[in-house]
């Protein structure tokens, strides 16, 4: 009898600490507006926590190992195809939930998850080009600024190591197709980025700083940053390369193994609420793909040349892929020979 | 009956000693546990997952493959199939080899005086120089040398003294340099070195060297057949404390060097992360632990015969 009434009161006991409703979010670090997870905190109860990672692949291999504890995660689209076809993702169809009407019709029926049966849009931006106007006042629309920089920019160039955007815009700049497997074209795409490095000072990230005091002329770099950057320094400007720039998209995604579904699936609607989205922009600088998000954005974005992009460059935006595991052999074999 | 006697207590003794045994192997179980659990089994999955195919997307297919150990040495081109050396990785050991060599012989340059300098004050005093010696250590690797970038920067500390002195007319490029990896290098292994040294100089006697000058044994010579060969073990000891580490060194060269060209320990990530070549990275931190094997091996060896020779 007494053994009976332990158990009981035990099973309460764990009945009550599941119902204390807890969510994990496992996102890119400096890129989670506290006041967004303040405000789902406050609507519906449920206790949040965030873990940072600083690439795909980190978040990818700590998923794929198990026992990680997350509900959801937050990948860029080229690695969403990798996801659900390892079987790491839970088909949670925001396409069926209330908010999803808001969802730019654009960003709907993507490549990566056609009709959006796993992913909610979180935000999306560029790779192209940074210079600071004081030291180089040509044309900054194109890759030639670290392909083939002008003298004036020589050894102040910084580009970020992120092999998958570097090779795209390389090979683009070649007039070729990210992920092709084209030997004369990556032929070019090697030397000529072996060439260039003669004139690069560093190939680093998170160097808002160096560019904000000047350390750092030009480079490879992205857009919402490089705002950030133009905010502290007025001469900083980002240019949309004509031979093809990088656009990307990083969605919402529940985990297939997460603990917490219904508090995720909450998550996901959440941010599909304009003024929720808005929320998301204003802190990390990108752009969200949520219609009628505009009215809540700060005013200095609305009109932002890093987010605006111009007419006559739209059409040369690229949304890179997963490449095909031996044409990404190659390519390391080419960043490797790079950075020998 | 005299023979029952003695078997007694000879049983006794042997019961005594199994238990002795049982005990010293029992006590000996948490280690043994520890050193299986956190460096043998690591270590055999390393060597495991190198003679396996690269997993699409990371990770490992579990097919029998030469192909991570013979990509550390030869590789075919890419654009003509031939088949040829690594150079890539070669020159990237050769660059990460050179670079623990050069902050070794910085290490040993400013690092001796220095442990001389605080070996010969008095008691008291060098227990306040050795505490501050150990006053970097309390914050982190990564903020310290984010604080080196501040000092080399265009504006930053150096640049802007030596402006203001006069010294020089515009700002000397410093950030992203060569001289930037082997300053935030040399710093960041000093203590590594002054230590094991200081220890060596405080055991120094000096009688010995008081000895030589009677000997009409100059400064100099005083120094390389005296003082040199009693403090060897320390400069030895320091050098390998310096040298194995800064092999694998992985953030100092990245965020000083601006991480334009690749140290050993930034390929072999390369290769667990963007590259998804898990197999060549595991074959690639093997044999770097040979190479730091190699080193131990020879430290072993040039102490033990200086031991046989005493």
């Amino acid at each position: 009898m007494k053994h009976a009434l332990t158990a009981v009161s035990a099973l309460a006991l764990m009945a009550g600490g599941a119902m204390a409703k807890e969510l994990n979010i496992y996102n890119w670090g400096n890129y989670t507006n506290p006041e967004l997870i303040e405000k789902f905190e406050a609507e519906t109860g449920i206790d949040v926590t965030i873990t940072d990672y600083d690439s795909n692949d980190t978040a990818l291999a700590k998923v794929k190992a198990g026992g990680h504890g997350f509900d959801i995660v937050v990948p860029s689209h080229s690695y969403i195809p990798i996801w659900i076809s390892e079987g790491l993702l839970l088909e949670s169809r925001p396409d069926q939930m209330e908010n999803f009407g808001n969802v730019d019709p654009v960003w709907v029926d993507v490549a990566w998850d056609p009709g959006r049966h796993y992913t909610v849009p979180w935000q999306w931006g560029t790779t192209g080009v940074v210079v600071n106007t004081k030291y180089y006042d040509g044309d900054i629309n194109t890759s030639a600024i670290f392909m083939d920089p002008p003298e004036e920019l020589k050894g102040k160039i910084n580009v970020v190591p992120e092999m998958g955007d570097v090779m795209a815009l390389a090979i683009m700049y070649y007039g070729g197709t990210p992920c092709t497997g084209d030997r004369e074209i990556l032929k070019k795409v090697r030397d000529g980025l072996v060439e260039a490095k003669k004139s690069w000072l560093g190939m680093d990230y998170g160097n808002l700083e160096k560019f904000a005091k000047e350390d750092l002329w030009a480079g490879v770099n992205w857009n919402g940053s490089t705002f950030r950057m133009r905010l502290q320094n007025e001469n900083v400007a980002y240019g949309y390369p004509k031979e093809g720039y990088v656009v990307w998209m990083d969605s919402v995604a529940v985990l297939a193994d997460a603990r917490n579904v219904e508090e995720a699936k909450m998550f996901q609607n959440f941010i599909m609420e304009p003024e929720n989205a808005a929320l998301i922009s204003s802190f990390a600088r990108y752009a969200n793909g949520i219609l009628g998000s505009d009215p809540y954005m700060p005013d200095d974005m609305k009109t932002a040349p890093e987010i605006v992009i111009p007419a006559e460059l739209k059409d040369k935006g690229v949304f890179n892929q997963a490449c095909p595991p031996d044409v990404q052999q190659l390519y390391t074999r080419i960043w490797t020979d790079l950075q020998k | 009956m005299t023979d029952a006697i003695s078997e007694a207590p000879r049983a006794l003794e042997r019961e005594a000693e199994k238990n002795d045994i049982r005990t010293r192997w029992l006590l000996a179980t948490p280690a043994i546990v520890i050193i299986f659990l956190f460096a043998t089994a690591p270590l055999f999955v390393m060597v495991v997952y190198s003679f396996l195919a690269p997993g699409d997307y990371g990770n490992v297919k579990w097919e029998f493959s030469l192909d991570g150990w013979t990509n550390v040495l030869v590789q075919r081109d890419i654009f003509d199939d031939t088949l040829m050396w690594a150079d890539a990785h070669l020159s990237i050991f050769w660059r990460s080899l050179s670079l623990s060599v050069i902050t070794t012989f910085l290490t040993l340059v400013f690092g001796v005086p220095t442990a001389w300098f605080i070996a010969t004050q008095p008691p008291g005093r060098r227990e306040v120089w050795l505490f501050l010696i150990t006053v970097p250590f309390w914050t982190n690797l990564l903020v310290r040398t984010i604080a080196i970038q501040e000092l080399i920067r265009a504006e930053g500390v150096i640049n802007n003294t030596l402006l203001f002195v006069g010294l020089i007319n515009a700002p000397i490029q410093m950030m992203f340099t060569d001289f930037a990896i082997a300053f935030g290098m040399t710093y960041v292994y000093l203590p590594l070195m002054v230590l094991p040294v200081y220890a060596a100089v405080e055991k120094l006697d000096f009688r010995l060297v008081e000895a030589a000058h009677d000997l009409y044994a100059g400064r100099w010579v005083a120094f390389r057949r005296v003082i040199l060969p009693l403090i060897k073990p320390g400069i030895i000891a320091g050098s390998i404390l310096v040298f194995i580490p800064s092999l694998g060194a992985y953030v100092t060269p990245r965020v000083l060097g601006g991480g334009k060209n690749l140290m050993f320990g930034n390929l072999i990530e390369l290769q667990f992360g963007a590259g998804r070549n898990w197999p060549l990275g595991a074959a690639l931190s093997l044999m770097l632990m040979a190479a730091v094997m190699v080193s131990l091996i020879y430290y072993v060896r040039v102490t033990s015969r200086e031991q046989s020779d005493g």
